[in-house]
């Protein structure tokens, strides 16, 4: 790969990324994309949830799913870090709970693309991060 | 936290539940004042005095979805170990400002930690937020600023998973060049 290193690069790298991103069917609005986000909290963070946040940005660029990854605040299950919430376009959120690189690369494999359930979800009265939170 | 760039991850975090819409990292490695300073500062909704005094408190935390707030007692605790000390100061309505410094050559100092992959991570996850990161060591400094990448970008997202990769490789062949 060549190195970037000013923004000047980045410009001229920006048509390639543009072409590999276009290849994907994308859906043009947020709501037809599956939204990961980790809970980046601070026991979440000290559970790996770094690790488990770039491994999902890596394996989705690489395997070409088009998913927005992003982090969010703590998601008040610490005894379950690192958490991983997950929502399939017209869906409800799922939580995954102790999420290592197995369990994420089940989540891409089974959950994401073939909508399979697994073991670990979080379940309850669970609505979202946002509404969970104060 | 196995290193700095992790409590910088976890403290940046508040910040944005804040609802800052700017950020400020900056990192200073001085080696001739034998110092690692590490400023963050935003303009999100900022604390009241009484919060700020108990904020480093480990028992006190302004969630509520349970009754303790660990990340700035850890970095602080991590920064007096080694020397060092965390300050908050902070003004409701204006943001809020967390300096810390450790003693770079002390032996218990964590190590810097990886943070081309916490910026990639602050960065890619929080597209309504601008970052300005500033890292210097010694007399060399670099700058990241999102206000920048997003012209460059010219309209392509920053959360592109294939272009937070782009910039975490940017940002780690700028830091090396600093200690050249």
């Amino acid at each position: 790969m060549t190195k970037i290193k000013s923004l000047a690069d980045l410009k001229k790298m920006k048509q390639e990324l543009q072409s590999q991103v276009s290849l994907r069917e994308k859906s043009d609005t947020p709501e037809g994309r599956v939204m990961v986000r980790v809970g980046m909290g601070t026991s979440g963070i000290a559970s790996g949830a770094k690790q488990i946040m770039e491994f999902l940005i890596d394996e989705m660029d690489k395997r070409n799913v088009d998913a927005i990854v992003s982090q969010t605040g703590d998601m008040g299950y610490s005894y379950a870090e690192p958490t991983v919430e997950v929502t399939l376009p017209g869906q409800e959120p799922i939580v995954f709970g102790d999420v290592d690189q197995k369990k994420a690369d089940d989540i891409i494999e089974k959950y994401i693309k073939n909508g399979e359930l697994l073991d670990g979800i979080i379940p309850a009265n669970y609505e979202t991060i946002d509404k969970n939170k104060s | 936290m196995k290193d700095i760039s992790l409590h910088i991850l976890d403290i940046a975090q508040n910040s944005v539940s804040a609802q800052a819409k700017n950020i400020v990292i900056d990192i200073h490695e001085d080696s001739g004042k034998d110092k690692l300073s590490i400023l963050i500062q935003d303009d999100g909704r900022g604390m009241a005095p009484e919060i700020v005094q108990r904020v480093t408190d480990p028992f006190y935390t302004t969630r509520t979805t349970r009754k303790v707030g660990m990340g700035l007692s850890l970095f602080k605790q991590n920064a007096q170990q080694t020397g060092g000390d965390l300050t908050v100061e902070s003004e409701p309505g204006k943001g809020t400002i967390i300096k810390t410094h450790f003693v770079l050559s002390h032996l218990d100092r964590p190590p810097l930690g990886d943070m081309p992959g916490v910026m990639m991570i602050l960065v890619g996850g929080t597209t309504g937020i601008e970052w300005y990161y500033k890292h210097r060591v010694d007399d060399k400094e670099y700058v990241f600023d999102t206000r920048e990448v997003k012209e460059a970008l010219d309209g392509m997202e920053i959360s592109e998973p294939s272009v937070m990769k782009y910039l975490k490789d940017m940002i780690r062949e700028n830091l090396q060049e600093l200690r050249v």
